[in-house]
C-alpha cells in the first residue's frame, strides 16, 4: 500500500525520514497517512484534558496521535509550517490576533468552536461581600470606602484591581476610565502570577478584586463571584454614544467567546477523516470544570479523567468519528 | 546605572575633575531648567525615529520566506540541519526515554525498552568512579537517585536527551570558531560583537525566526540553546591559544608539526585546563535553557515546572526544579573531574584488563535489561517508593504567608517607596541628550574615541527607535539589583574566599541558585510580595549575586600569598590588608563580577516580563505573543545594546586599573 504525502511536507527532510519507515496498515482508512497527527499541549489543564479528549477519539478511530508540548502563542509558526497539526484551544478572548494572523497567511484554518464558553471578567472572594456589600453589582465599587477595602499602600486611597498579563488585552484601563472607578489597574505578567496573589490573599482573608476566567479550577476551589457590569456589545466597545458614559467606549462588561479549534491547513487532504472527526468535537463547559475540578482539586490523573469520560459519552464521540 | 563612574584613570589631576565637573553641571542645568527650551532633548521627537522594527521585520520575513543559497532555499538549508540534529535526538531519546520504537505517534510498537533506570544511575557511578573515585562516584549517584526518587525520571531523561546531543555540538562548534577567530583576526573582530549579541538577547527575542526556520520541537529548542550556550566556549577558546605559552609553539616547530597538527595535537591539549572551562559553562548554560526551551517543544523537565506552576503546586515545581539543579550538578562534577584526570600508562593485558571500565558498563547494561524484562521495578523506577513533599510546601508557604505577611508588607513598602520609586522617577526624568553625552564622555575618559563613539552610538541608537522610556526603566530595575546583589555579595565574597569549608557550601548554593529556575521560586516569592518591581527586583538579585559572590572570591584568592606576608611584616592590621592589599589587588576580578553581576541581570529580563515589570523585557515578551519578529528583535537589540555600553565601559575601567597596580602580564 503506498501512502499518499502531499507535496509539502514530501519537501521537509522529516518527511523524507518518514518515507524510509515502514508503513503499517490501517484497515479502515486506506487511503489516509499513516503518519502520527501532532496535536499541541499547553500548560493548562482544561486544554490538556480537551487535547488528550481529542487524541483518544482519534485513536480509536484507528489514526496514529502524538501529542507536543508547545507554547499557546509560540505554535503558530509550527502550525503554519505543518510541523504541527492541531490546537484545540484558542481563545476567542486571548488567541484571537494571533489566529487571525496565522490564518491570513492560509497555511492554517478554524476547525469550528468547541462548544466551551471562555468567560473573563473582575471577581472577588465572597468574604469581601462584607465590605462592599452593593457587590456583585459593578456599582458598588465606585463608592469610595468600598474602592478603599480594596486598596494597598501603593494605590490608596484607590482600589487595586489586578489585571491579566498585558499580552491578554481587555481594556481595564479604558473600562476604569470610561465607568469612573476609583481603581487603578496594576498588570500580572503571567497568570501564574494572578493566582498566586489570589491563593496568598484567599488565605489570609485579604481584600482582593482580580481577574479570573473560566473554565478553570480557581472558580471551583475558591468561594466568590464575578462584578457585574453592563452587558458586553460590539457597540459598546466601539461607539462611545452607546452605554453609560455616552462619551466613552468600553463602559461595559468583557465579552464572552469561543474557545476555537485551530488546524494546519493540510490537515484535511492528509487526514480528511480526523479532520471532520476533529470539527465535530464540541463538550461544554459544566464538563469540562467539572473534569477540570478531578484532575487539579481531586488529584485524579488526565488519563483517568479522559478515561472515564470516553466510557460514559460513547454514543457522542462514535458520532464524530463516523462515516 | 546612571553612568557616572569616578575617579578614572589619572589621580590627582585637575583637567578630569573639571571636565567632569563642567558636563555634570551641564547636565543638571538641561535637567532642571531644559524642559521647556527643549522639549525634544526630553522626549524622542517621533518624526526623527527610525522605523527599525519595520526594516527588521521585514528582513525576517525575507529571510523565511525568499532568501536562497543558490537554489537551495534558506529555510531547505536549516530544515536539513534541523534534520542532521534531529539523527543523533531521537537515538539518545529512544535509548533513555522511549525505546526503540517501530513506527511514529501512537501506533508505535516498543520493539526494545529504553535503559532502565537502575543502569543509567549505575553508569553514571562508573564514569564517575573511573574520573575521580569513590566520592564523585557517590556524589553522581546520589544526584540521580535523587531524580528518580522524586518521580522525575522519564521527564529527566529527556531532558538529559537534548543536553547530550546540545552539548558536544556546542563544543565542538565553539571550538572550532574560536581556533577561527585565533588564526584570522578579522573573524575575531567580526565574530565579537556577535558573540555579544548571542549572549545578551533575550532569547524570546529570535524565538519566532527560529521556529519557522527550524520546525517546531525538540531541534528547535536545541538550536535556541546552542545560540545562547556557545559563546562562551569560542571566547574562552581563542583566549586559552593565545596563552599557550611561546615555548610550547617553539616545541611544535622544532619537531616539525604541520599547522594541523600543531592546532590538534599540541595547542588543543595544551589549553585542556582552561577549555574544560569552557566546557562546563556550556553544560551550565545549556541547562539554565531548560524552561525556555519547553516553550517550543522540548518538553521533559522544564514542562513540569511550568505546568506544576500553573496549577500553584509548588512543591512539585520545586522537585522538578532541584531534579535540573541534580542534574546540573552531576554533569558539571563528571566533567571537572574528566578535565582534571591525568592520563596514566596503558594498562596491558586482554581487553577485559585494559577496559576494565567498559567491561563492566556492558555488563551492567545488559544485567539490568535481562533483569527489566522479569522485574519491573528494575526497567521503571516503582510508582509506590516515590516521595512527594508537595504538601509539605504548599503548607510552608501557607504558614509564611500568614504569619509574615504584614511585616514583609511593611519592609517591601519602605523599600519600594523609600528607594525603588524614587529612582525610577529620577531615571525616567533624565534628558536622553545629556545622558547619551555623559556616556559618551566617559567611554572616552576610560578609552579614548573609539570607545566614546562607540557608548554614544549605541545609546543614541536606544533612543532613535524609540525606546528611551522603557530603556530607562530597564536600567533602573537592573541597576538597583545590580547595587544590592553587589552589596549582599562582595561581603559575602570576602567572607568565604579564605575558608576552604564555607566557599564549598557557598559554593553549592551558588551553583543550586544558578540552575533552579527562577520561576520555581519566583512564584511564592509573588503571594508574598505581589506582583511589581519589588518582586521583579528579588528575582534578579537572587540571580545575579552568584557573579558578585564567585569573582569577588576568585580574585581573593589569587591574591599573591607573598603580598600579604610582606603587609604583615610592615606591621598592618586585618583591615589594612584587606582594604589597602587584598581589595586592591583583587579589583579586576571583582570589577568583572560586576560586569557578569550586571549581564545576569539583564538576562533575567525576560523573567521579570513574568511577573509584571514595564521594561523592555516585556516588549520582547509582547512582540512574542504576537508573533511579531521586528518588535522583539529591536527591544532584545535594545537589552543588548545597555550590556554592550556597560561591559565595555567596565572593561576599560579594570584595564585602566590593571595598568596602575602593573598587572597587565596576566589578565584572567
Amino acid at each position: 500500500m503506498r501512502r499518499s504525502v502531499p507535496v509539502l511536507s514530501g519537501l521537509r527532510p522529516l518527511g523524507l525520514a518518514a518515507l524510509i519507515t515502514a508503513s503499517t496498515a490501517l484497515s479502515s482508512l486506506a487511503q489516509e497517512s499513516t503518519d502520527p497527527i501532532k496535536l499541541t499541549l499547553h500548560d493548562w489543564t482544561g486544554q490538556l484534558i480537551t487535547t488528550q479528549l481529542m487524541g483518544e477519539v482519534l485513536k480509536k478511530a484507528g489514526y496514529s496521535v502524538e501529542y507536543v508540548q508547545a507554547d499557546y502563542l509560540a505554535q503558530f509558526p509550527g502550525l503554519e509550517s505543518g510541523d504541527l497539526h492541531v490546537a484545540m484551544e484558542i481563545w476567542e478572548t486571548t488567541g484571537r490576533e494571533a489566529m487571525d494572523a496565522s490564518v491570513a497567511t492560509g497555511n492554517v484554518e478554524i476547525l469550528g468552536p468547541t462548544g466551551m464558553q471562555a468567560k473573563e471578567e473582575w471577581w472577588y472572594p465572597t468574604y469581601m461581600k462584607e465590605l462592599c456589600p452593593g457587590l456583585p453589582n459593578w456599582e458598588a465599587l465606585k463608592d469610595p470606602a468600598c474602592a478603599e477595602a480594596f486598596s494597598t499602600a501603593e494605590t490608596a486611597p484607590k482600589g487595586r484591581y489586578l489585571g491579566g498579563p498585558v499580552t491578554w488585552g481587555g481594556f481595564d484601563e479604558e473600562r476604569v476610565e470610561a465607568l469612573d472607578l476609583p481603581f487603578e489597574v496594576i498588570h500580572a505578567g503571567t497568570d501564574a502570577a494572578l493566582f498566586a496573589e489570589l491563593e496568598s490573599a484567599y488565605q489570609r482573608k485579604a481584600p482582593v478584586l482580580l481577574w479570573i476566567y473560566a473554565p478553570h479550577w480557581a472558580p471551583a476551589k475558591y468561594e466568590g463571584e464575578w462584578v457585574e457590569f453592563p452587558t458586553y456589545s460590539v457597540e459598546c466597545y466601539n461607539d462611545p454614544a452607546v452605554g453609560v458614559n455616552p462619551d466613552m467606549a468600553y463602559d461595559c462588561g468583557k465579552p464572552f467567546g469561543d474557545i476555537w479549534k485551530v488546524g494546519w491547513a493540510g490537515l484535511k487532504d492528509k487526514w480528511p477523516g480526523a479532520h471532520k472527526a476533529i470539527t465535530a468535537f464540541s463538550i461544554d463547559n459544566a464538563e469540562m470544570g467539572q473534569m477540570i475540578t478531578e484532575v487539579d482539586l481531586n488529584g485524579k490523573t488526565i488519563e483517568a479523567v479522559v478515561a472515564d469520560w470516553m466510557a460514559a459519552n460513547e454514543a457522542r464521540w462514535s458520532a464524530w468519528i463516523a462515516g | 546605572m546612571t553612568a557616572i563612574p569616578t575617579t578614572p584613570g589619572s589621580r590627582g589631576l585637575l583637567a578630569p575633575r573639571l571636565v567632569w565637573g563642567l558636563a555634570l553641571s551641564l547636565a543638571a542645568a538641561l535637567w532642571l531648567w531644559g524642559q521647556t527650551l527643549a522639549p525634544f532633548a526630553f522626549d524622542y521627537p517621533k518624526a526623527w525615529q527610525i522605523p527599525a522594527a519595520r526594516w527588521i521585520g521585514g528582513f525576517i520575513t525575507w529571510l523565511v520566506k525568499e532568501a536562497a543559497i543558490g537554489p537551495l532555499a534558506f529555510s531547505d538549508v536549516t530544515r536539513f540541519l534541523a534534520w542532521l540534529i534531529d539523527l543523533p535526538y531521537r537515538a539518545v531519546l529512544s535509548l533513555l526515554a522511549t525505546g526503540m520504537l517501530s513506527g511514529e505517534g501512537s501506533s508505535a510498537v516498543q520493539l526494545w525498552p529504553p535503559l532502565p533506570w537502575l543502569a543509567v544511575i549505575g553508569l553514571f557511578a562508573l564514569i564517575g568512579l573511573f574520573a575521580g573515585g569513590l566520592p564523585l562516584a557517590l556524589t553522581v549517584s546520589a544526584c540521580m537517585g535523587f531524580v528518580a526518587v522524586f518521580g522525575q525520571w522519564q521527564s529527566a531523561m529527556v531532558t538529559l536527551a537534548s543536553i547530550i546531543v546540545a552539548v558536544p555540538i556546542g563544543v565542538l562548534g565553539g571550538l572550532l570558531l574560536g581556533i577561527l577567530a585565533w588564526r584570522v583576526p578579522l573573524v575575531d573582530r567580526l565574530l565579537k560583537p556577535l558573540l555579544d549579541l548571542m549572549q545578551t538577547m533575550p532569547v524570546f527575542a529570535y524565538l519566532v525566526p527560529i521556529l519557522i526556520l527550524f520546525g517546531f520541537g525538540p531541534t528547535a529548542a536545541i538550536v535556541a540553546t546552542l545560540i545562547y550556550a556557545m559563546p562562551p566556549m569560542t571566547r574562552i577558546t581563542t583566549l586559552a591559544l593565545q596563552r599557550v605559552p611561546s615555548e610550547i609553539h617553539d616545541l611544535g616547530r622544532m619537531v616539525g608539526c604541520t599547522p594541523r597538527q600543531m592546532t590538534w595535537r599540541v595547542l588543543v591539549p595544551a589549553a585542556r585546563e582552561p577549555l574544560m572551562v569552557g566546557v562546563n559553562q556550556v553544560i551550565m548554560l545549556s541547562l539554565n535553557m531548560v524552561i525556555i526551551a519547553s516553550m517550543i517543544g522540548a518538553g521533559g523537565l522544564g514542562f513540569d515546572v511550568l505546568n506544576a506552576l500553573r496549577r500553584l503546586d509548588f512543591g512539585a515545581g520545586i522537585e522538578a526544579g532541584f531534579a535540573i539543579v541534580a542534574l546540573a550538578i552531576a554533569l558539571d562534577r563528571l566533567s571537572q573531574a574528566l578535565a582534571r584526570r591525568a592520563r596514566g600508562a596503558l594498562p596491558q593485558g586482554g581487553a577485559l584488563q585494559r577496559h576494565p571500565y567498559l567491561a563492566a558498563a556492558l555488563a551492567l547494561v545488559a544485567v539490568t535489561w535481562v533483569l527489566g524484562l522479569i522485574l519491573p521495578a528494575i526497567q521503571t523506577y516503582p510508582e509506590a517508593a516515590r516521595l512527594s513533599t508537595s504538601p509539605f510546601w504548599a503548607a510552608a508557604v501557607e504558614w509564611i504567608n500568614l504569619t509574615f505577611f504584614d511585616t514583609l508588607e511593611a519592609i517591601k513598602n519602605a523599600i519600594l517607596i523609600g528607594i525603588l520609586v524614587p529612582v525610577k522617577r529620577f531615571m525616567l526624568s533624565l534628558p536622553w541628550v545629556a545622558v547619551v553625552a555623559l556616556l559618551g564622555l566617559a567611554g572616552w575618559r576610560l578609552g579614548g574615541w573609539r570607545l566614546a563613539a562607540l557608548t554614544a552610538a549605541l545609546s543614541f541608537l536606544i533612543a532613535a527607535t524609540g525606546q528611551w522610556e522603557k530603556a530607562m526603566i530597564t536600567v533602573y530595575l537592573c541597576g538597583v539589583s545590580t547595587l544590592i546583589a553587589m552589596a549582599i555579595g562582595l561581603p559575602i565574597g570576602i567572607a568565604v574566599a579564605n575558608r576552604d569549608r564555607a566557599w564549598t557550601i557557598t559554593r553549592l548554593v551558588i551553583d543550586t541558585l544558578q540552575t533552579l529556575p527562577s520561576f520555581v521560586y519566583l512564584m511564592p516569592v509573588v503571594m508574598l510580595f505581589r506582583v511589581g518591581d519589588f518582586t521583579a527586583m528579588i528575582a534578579v538579585v537572587a540571580y545575579a549575586v552568584v557573579a558578585a559572590i564567585r569573582y569577588t572570591a576568585l580574585g581573593l584568592q589569587g591574591v599573591d600569598p607573598r603580598l600579604i606576608e610582606a603587609g604583615r611584616a610592615m606591621g598592618c592590621t586585618d583591615w589594612q590588608i584587606l582594604t589597602r592589599i587584598r581589595l586592591r589587588l583583587a579589583l579586576p576580578e571583582i570589577l568583572l563580577g560586576l560586569n557578569q553581576t550586571i549581564m545576569f541581570a539583564l538576562s533575567m529580563l525576560v523573567i521579570t516580563a513574568l511577573v509584571g515589570t514595564r521594561d523592555l523585557g516585556q516588549d520582547v515578551y509582547i512582540a512574542l505573543t504576537k508573533a511579531n519578529p521586528g518588535n522583539g528583535l529591536v527591544a532584545g537589540l535594545a537589552i543588548a545594546c545597555i550590556a554592550i555600553i556597560a561591559d565595555r565601559l567596565i572593561h576599560a575601567a579594570a584595564e585602566t586599573q590593571r595598568a596602575r597596580l602593573g598587572l597587565s602580564g596576566h589578565a584572567p
